[in-house]
C-alpha cells in the first residue's frame, strides 16, 4: 500500500498520537500529551502496530512505593530512630522511652531487637522492669540518616527495583522484611517507537481536517463532504460477534418437514396431547393386555384418571373387532373393558391423529393424505439416547386404491426430499399395521444405513370401525428427532429442550 | 423384543443348509426377525412379539429353512393316542379355569436340550402368556408319576410341598414370601382363597400354577426320557397355541407326541378335549385381495410357493396354517408373509399419482407467525418441556396455581403437565447464568388445565411466553414487545392494574382483548427471582394463543 493510502486509513486516534510520537516513546507521556484515554492511546498504538508504523515494546517493572506504615515513618522517621533519639537523653526504663517516643506496643520489641542487633542499646535488669541505654555506637548512628531512612527518603520519587545501587537494595530488602513499610507492584510499561515506515508516515499530511471519519447527517445536508477524502477502513479486520433473535433449530426443522408434506399434498392434523386410551390404544386394533399399556411404558393421568368414550356406535365397532373380529378377521378373543379404554393416557404416538381423522372421514373426501409432526410421550428415565418427549412425524394416505408398493413409493420420496438419497424396507411388526416395514435410509455423509421409522398398511380391525369399511390405509410415523440429531450433530438427546442460551445464539441454521 | 438364543451347529443342522455370514444376516433381516449378535457357537436373534413360536432353536430354525427354499411347506406332527388322562376339579373354574396337556416320549435330553427346553419355557412365559398373566407351563419327568392327574384348588395354607430347588417343604402361601419365583410372581396369586395346584394319583403335588413345580415330581434331568406338559390360564385357544409350540419344538428334537384327555367339570363348553391338536387350521384366502393389497399380479401358484416358503400349506383357495402360529387373525396376515417370502427388497415402489391439495393447520401457521414476529425482537426462541413439576410451577413462582399430576412418572422432576409457560423460562435462566446479559428469549408451548367438558377432561391451550432478563429489563421494555406484536397483529389491547403473586404489585397488568383475559404482563417480583437463584431483574408477559387466534377468527368473520 502506498504511503498516501496508508495515511488515509488512519483513524483519527491515530492521526492524534502518531505525531506525538517524535517526541517521546513513553505510553503515559502519549497519555499526557495526547489528553487522551489510556485505552484510546492503546488502541491507536495497536492499529499502528498492525499497519507496521510503530514498534511496541512491553517492558514489565517493579515499582517501589510507600506502604501504611511507610508514608507514617517517611514523615516522622522510623521507630527505632526515634526510640534512640529519646534514649539520647538518659537511661531509663524501655516502657518510659517508648511513652516518650510515641512508639506503640507492637513496635517496641522490634526496635529493641533491631537496635541490639546493631550494638546501638545495652540492656539490663532493673526490678521488674528492663532499663535500656545508648552505646557510643548508638550515639554515631544519630549523627546522620541511616540508609533506611534516606532509602525512605527516596520514595518520595518512583522508583523501580531494577535501578536500585547495592546499598539501595540492602535497604529496600532490610524494610521489605518489615511489615507495611514498602511495597511492590509489578507494573507493565509500554514504550512506542515509530519504524522507518512511521516516519515516513509521519511526514504526509496526517492532519484530520481534510479527512471524513464517520459520515453524519450534517454533513450531507450542508455538502461539506465534497472535496474530502473518507478514512479507508481495514476491511479485512475481525469485529466482535453480535447474534441475533432468532426460532429455535428444532422448530425450523419442524418447518422444513412441513413444507414436504405439504408440497407431497398432505393436509395436517393436530390434536390434544392428552388422549383416552380408546383413541391411543383401542382404536388402533392394541388389545388391552398389551405391555405396551403398561405403567412402565405409558403415561397415565392421575386425575382426571378417566376420560368419556366416543359415541356408542363407534366403540361398539372397536369392542366387537377386539372381542370378535370384524372384516373377516377372528379378532383378539378376550372380554373389552370399556373401562380400560377410558383411560387418560399422555399420547404414545401421533397416528392417536391419524385415528382420529379416519373417525371423522365421509366416502366423498376420498382420497384423503394427512400428516402431523408433534409430540409423543413415553414413560422414561433420562439419558443421552432416551426423553420422555419425543417429536414424530406421521403421514396417512386414504385411497381406494392404494397398495403396499404405494407405500414404498411415499416413503422413498419423503425421505429424498427430507435429504436421504436412499431408503430401504425390511419386515416389521406393529399392532395396528400388516403388512409392516422398517424403514432404514442410507446416511448421506458416512454412507451408512440407519433405523428411521415404522410404516405400514392399517390392518381392517382399525380401518373398518373407524371408516365403515375397509379401504387400504398407508401409514408411516418415523421419529424426528433423529434426523434434527443427526442434522446439528447432536449426540445427547437432552440437548433438543436444553435451551443453552450460547447454543441457541450459535448454532447453524437448519438448511437442506 | 424378545430374543432367542441359537446353537449355530444345532441351527444350522436344523435348516439344513450352511449360509456365508453376510448372506445369514441378510436373510434372517429380511424374514422379518433381527441378528442381534453372533458369537463362536451362538446365535442371539430378536423376534417380533407376533411370532413367539420362532423363540426356539427348533421354531427358529423351521421358519428360517423355510423362508431360504431349505425345507419348504407345511411340516406335518403326529400326535399318537394314549390313555393318558388329567381332570379339572370345579374348584378352579373361579381360580385358573384351564389346562391343556400332553406327553412327549423318546426325548434324548442332554445339557444342550434341557437349556433349550427351559428357553422355550420362558420365552413363552414373557410373550405369549404376558409375565405368566395369562399362562403358564410346566414340565415333569413322567417316571415319578402315576396318572391321572387332578387339577383342583386348595386352601394355601393347606397345600405343602417342596418348592424347585428349595430345601424343604413349605406351604402355598409361605412360597409366596420365601421362594424367588414366588416373589416375583406373587400378585398373580395373592388375595385368592384358594391356589391351582396338580395332584396326581398318588396324592403327591406336582406344582402349584403359575408358581412352581415340586422339586420332587417337576425337575427334569438328563435322565429324563419322558415328560408331561400342561399349560394351564385362563384362555383355552392362547393354552392351545402355547402347548403347540412346544410339543413342535420337542418333536423337532426328535420327540414323539402323545395326546391326553382333559376332562372339564361340568358348566364348561365342553365336557372333555383331547389335546395337543396339531391340526392345521384352514383359512380362505382370496387372491385377488392379497394382489390388490399388495400390488402384485401372482398367479395362484406363484401365492402357494410364497406360502411355503413362510411355513404354510396350500390347498385349493384354503392356506393351511401350523397348530403353531399364534398370530393369523385376518388374511392380511397371509399378505404380509406373502409380502416376505416375496421379498421386501423386489417390490418395486411406486408413487400414483392422486391429486390431493397439502394445507397446514391454520393456527399452527399462526403461531409460526407469532414466534417469527418474535424473533424479530431479537428473541431467542426456547423448547421446553410440557412436563414439570409443582416445585417450578408454584412455589418458586409464589403461586398456587391447580396442576394435573401424571399418575406413574419415572422421573420426579417432570411429573405434572404445566399449568403454564412462564415457569419454563425462569429455568432457562437459571440454567443460564454463566452467559452475559441480557438473556431475552421466548417459548410457545401447551398449558393443561381441567375442563369437564372437554372429552379427557383436560383442556390444552398454546401459550407464548416472552421473559427479558438483564440489568435493563423493566416493564417497558416488555411492554413495548408486547405492544409491537399487537401492533403486528392488528388486535387492541386493554390493560388493567391487577396484582398476580409472580409479580410486582403495581407493576403488573392483566390484559383482556375484546373482554375476554388472555394474557399477564409485568416486573418478576424478586422473591420469585431469589427462588429461581437470579441475580438479574426479569420482565415478561405470558400470552394465551388459543384464544388470542379465536378472537382474531371471529373479528375476520
Amino acid at each position: 500500500m502506498d504511503l498516501k493510502k496508508l495515511a488515509e486509513t488512519l483513524h483519527p486516534l491515530e492521526r492524534k498520537v502518531l505525531p506525538l510520537l517524535t517526541k517521546t516513546s513513553s505510553f503515559n507521556q502519549l497519555v499526557e500529551s495526547s489528553k487522551l484515554k489510556d485505552i484510546e492511546v492503546m488502541r491507536a498504538l495497536q492499529w499502528l502496530q498492525n499497519k507496521k508504523a510503530v514498534e511496541l515494546k512491553e517492558e514489565a517493572k517493579q515499582i517501589i512505593s510507600l506502604d501504611k506504615n511507610g508514608e507514617t515513618y517517611a514523615k516522622k522517621g522510623l521507630p527505632e530512630m526515634r526510640f534512640l533519639k529519646a534514649l539520647k537523653r538518659a537511661p531509663r526504663p524501655v516502657v518510659k522511652v517508648a511513652q516518650e517516643s510515641n512508639i506503640d506496643k507492637n513496635e517496641v520489641n522490634v526496635c529493641i531487637g533491631m537496635l541490639k542487633k546493631k550494638a546501638a542499646i545495652d540492656i539490663s535488669k532493673e526490678g521488674k522492669s528492663l532499663k535500656v541505654s545508648i552505646t557510643d555506637q548508638g550515639k554515631k548512628l544519630l549523627q546522620k540518616p541511616t540508609l533506611e531512612e534516606q532509602f525512605l527518603q527516596s520514595l518520595k520519587k518512583q522508583r523501580t527495583v531494577d535501578e536500585l545501587k547495592p546499598e539501595e537494595k540492602f535497604a529496600f530488602d532490610n524494610l521489605k522484611a518489615r511489615k507495611n513499610i514498602i511495597k511492590v507492584d509489578k507494573q507493565k510499561t509500554i514504550e512506542a517507537n515509530l519504524t522507518g515506515l512511521g516516519k515516513k508516515l509521519v511526514k504526509e499530511k496526517i492532519d484530520s481536517k481534510n479527512v471524513i471519519d464517520r459520515l453524519t447527517p450534517q454533513m450531507l445536508s450542508s455538502g461539506n463532504w465534497k472535496g474530502k477524502s473518507f478514512r479507508r477502513y481495514d476491511v479485512k479486520i475481525n469485529v466482535p460477534a453480535i447474534s441475533g433473535g432468532r426460532r429455535h433449530f428444532t422448530k425450523v426443522a419442524r418447518d422444513y418437514a412441513k413444507k414436504i408434506w405439504t408440497d407431497m399434498g398432505f393436509k395436517e392434523m393436530t390434536g390434544t396431547l392428552v388422549n383416552t386410551s380408546f383413541w391411543n390404544f383401542d382404536a388402533l386394533f392394541t388389545a388391552q393386555d398389551h405391555p405396551v399399556r403398561d405403567l412402565q411404558d405409558t403415561f397415565f393421568i392421575a386425575d382426571p384418571k378417566n376420560g368419556k368414550l366416543p359415541d356408542k356406535k363407534t366403540v361398539d365397532k372397536v369392542k366387537t373387532a377386539h372381542e370378535k373380529g370384524t372384516a373377516g378377521s377372528i379378532g383378539w378373543r378376550y372380554d373389552w373393558k370399556p373401562e380400560e379404554a377410558k383411560k387418560n393416557v399422555l399420547r404414545t404416538h401421533t397416528t392417536v391423529l391419524s385415528a382420529q381423522t379416519i373417525a371423522k372421514l365421509k366416502e366423498a373426501d376420498l382420497p384423503a393424505k394427512y400428516f402431523a409432526l408433534g409430540r409423543n410421550y413415553r414413560n422414561e428415565t433420562m439419558d443421552w439416547s432416551h426423553l420422555f418427549e419425543l417429536n414424530q412425524t406421521e403421514g396417512i394416505v386414504i385411497d381406494p386404491d392404494a397398495n403396499f408398493r404405494h407405500l414404498l413409493g411415499y416413503l422413498k420420496q419423503f425421505f429424498k426430499q427430507m435429504g436421504f438419497a436412499d431408503a430401504r424396507f425390511r419386515p416389521a411388526h406393529f399392532p395396528y399395521t400388516e403388512p409392516s416395514v422398517e424403514i432404514d435410509v442410507l446416511h448421506p455423509v458416512r454412507k451408512e444405513w440407519y433405523e428411521l421409522g415404522g410404516a405400514g398398511i392399517f390392518r381392517p380391525e382399525v380401518v373398518e370401525p373407524l371408516l365403515g369399511e375397509f379401504v387400504p390405509i398407508l401409514a408411516w410415523g418415523p421419529g424426528f428427532d433423529r434426523i434434527i440429531m443427526d442434522y446439528f450433530k447432536i449426540n445427547d438427546i437432552r440437548e433438543l429442550y436444553k435451551n443453552d442460551i450460547k447454543q441457541l445464539r450459535e448454532i447453524k441454521y437448519w438448511i437442506k | 423384543m424378545p430374543t432367542a438364543t441359537l446353537n449355530k451347529k444345532v441351527f444350522e443342522k436344523l435348516v439344513g443348509k450352511k449360509l456365508p455370514l453376510e448372506k445369514l444376516k441378510d436373510r434372517i433381516s429380511m424374514l422379518g426377525t433381527d441378528l442381534e449378535k453372533i458369537e463362536k457357537n451362538e446365535i442371539i436373534v430378536e423376534v417380533f412379539p407376533n411370532r413367539p413360536d420362532m423363540l426356539s432353536e427348533q421354531g427358529f430354525a423351521r421358519a428360517f429353512s423355510s423362508f431360504i427354499g431349505a425345507k419348504t411347506g407345511l411340516r406335518k406332527y403326529y400326535v399318537k393316542k394314549s390313555d393318558y388322562k388329567v381332570t379339572i376339579d370345579k374348584s378352579v373354574k373361579n381360580v385358573r379355569p384351564y389346562t391343556v396337556c400332553a406327553v412327549v416320549k423318546n426325548l434324548k435330553l442332554d445339557d444342550e436340550k434341557i437349556r433349550e427346553l427351559i428357553q422355550i419355557q420362558e420365552k413363552l412365559h414373557i410373550t405369549l402368556c404376558r409375565k405368566r398373566k395369562k399362562g403358564a407351563i410346566g414340565i415333569y419327568p413322567i417316571e415319578d408319576i402315576k396318572f391321572p392327574i387332578r387339577f383342583l384348588a386348595e386352601d394355601p395354607r393347606k397345600i405343602k410341598f417342596r418348592p424347585l430347588e428349595f430345601p424343604r417343604e413349605i406351604t402355598g402361601l409361605q412360597i409366596l414370601s420365601q421362594h424367588p419365583a414366588g416373589r416375583e410372581y406373587a400378585d398373580l396369586l395373592e388375595g385368592l382363597d384358594k391356589f391351582p395346584i396338580f395332584m396326581d394319583a398318588k396324592k403327591q403335588i406336582l406344582s402349584m400354577p403359575p408358581i412352581i413345580n415340586s422339586h420332587l415330581t417337576g425337575k427334569v434331568g438328563e435322565k429324563t426320557k419322558e415328560v408331561f406338559i400342561e399349560c394351564s390360564g385362563f384362555e383355552l385357544e392362547i393354552l392351545k397355541t402355547c402347548l403347540n409350540i412346544i410339543v413342535a419344538a420337542m418333536a423337532d428334537m426328535g420327540g414323539e407326541i402323545y395326546s391326553v384327555k382333559v376332562e372339564m367339570p361340568p358348566g364348561y363348553k365342553n365336557k372333555k378335549i383331547l389335546t395337543p391338536d396339531l391340526e392345521p387350521k384352514k383359512w380362505s384366502i382370496d387372491l385377488k385381495f392379497v394382489n390388490r393389497l399388495l400390488g402384485l399380479d401372482l398367479k395362484e401358484n406363484e401365492m402357494k410357493k410364497s406360502l411355503e416358503r413362510m411355513g404354510y400349506g396350500y390347498e385349493k383357495g384354503k392356506v393351511l396354517v401350523p397348530a403353531y402360529r399364534a398370530d393369523i387373525m385376518h388374511q392380511v396376515d397371509f399378505a404380509e408373509d406373502i409380502a416376505i417370502a416375496y421379498g421386501y427388497e423386489n417390490f418395486e415402489p411406486v408413487i400414483p399419482n392422486v391429486s390431493t391439495i397439502g394445507e397446514e393447520n391454520q393456527f399452527e401457521v399462526f403461531k409460526r407467525h407469532v414466534a417469527e414476529i418474535l424473533a424479530g425482537l431479537e428473541l431467542l426462541e426456547c423448547e421446553t418441556y410440557n412436563l414439570s413439576n409443582i416445585d417450578n410451577l408454584n412455589r418458586k413462582m409464589n403461586i398456587e396455581l391447580p396442576c394435573i399430576q401424571i399418575e406413574n412418572a419415572v422421573n420426579i422432576d417432570y411429573n405434572v403437565l404445566r399449568s403454564w409457560v412462564l415457569p419454563s423460562l425462569m429455568q432457562v435462566f437459571n440454567e443460564n447464568k454463566h452467559y452475559e446479559y441480557p438473556q431475552n428469549i421466548f417459548t410457545i408451548g401447551t398449558a393443561f388445565k381441567k375442563n369437564k367438558d372437554k372429552e379427557t377432561g383436560v383442556e390444552e391451550f398454546s401459550r407464548t411466553a416472552v421473559a427479558l432478563c438483564g440489568p435493563e429489563a423493566d416493564y417497558t421494555k416488555i411492554r413495548q414487545m408486547f405492544d409491537y406484536l399487537m401492533n403486528c397483529l392488528n388486535i387492541e389491547a386493554e390493560f388493567s392494574e391487577e396484582d398476580h403473586p409472580s409479580f410486582i404489585p403495581g407493576r403488573c397488568a392483566r390484559i383482556k382483548i375484546k373482554g375476554k383475559g388472555i394474557a399477564y404482563i409485568g416486573e418478576i417480583n424478586p422473591s420469585v427471582l431469589v427462588n429461581w437463584d437470579l441475580q438479574m431483574p426479569v420482565s415478561a408477559f405470558e400470552l394465551n394463543l388459543t384464544d388470542l387466534f379465536s378472537i382474531l377468527n371471529k373479528q375476520k368473520k
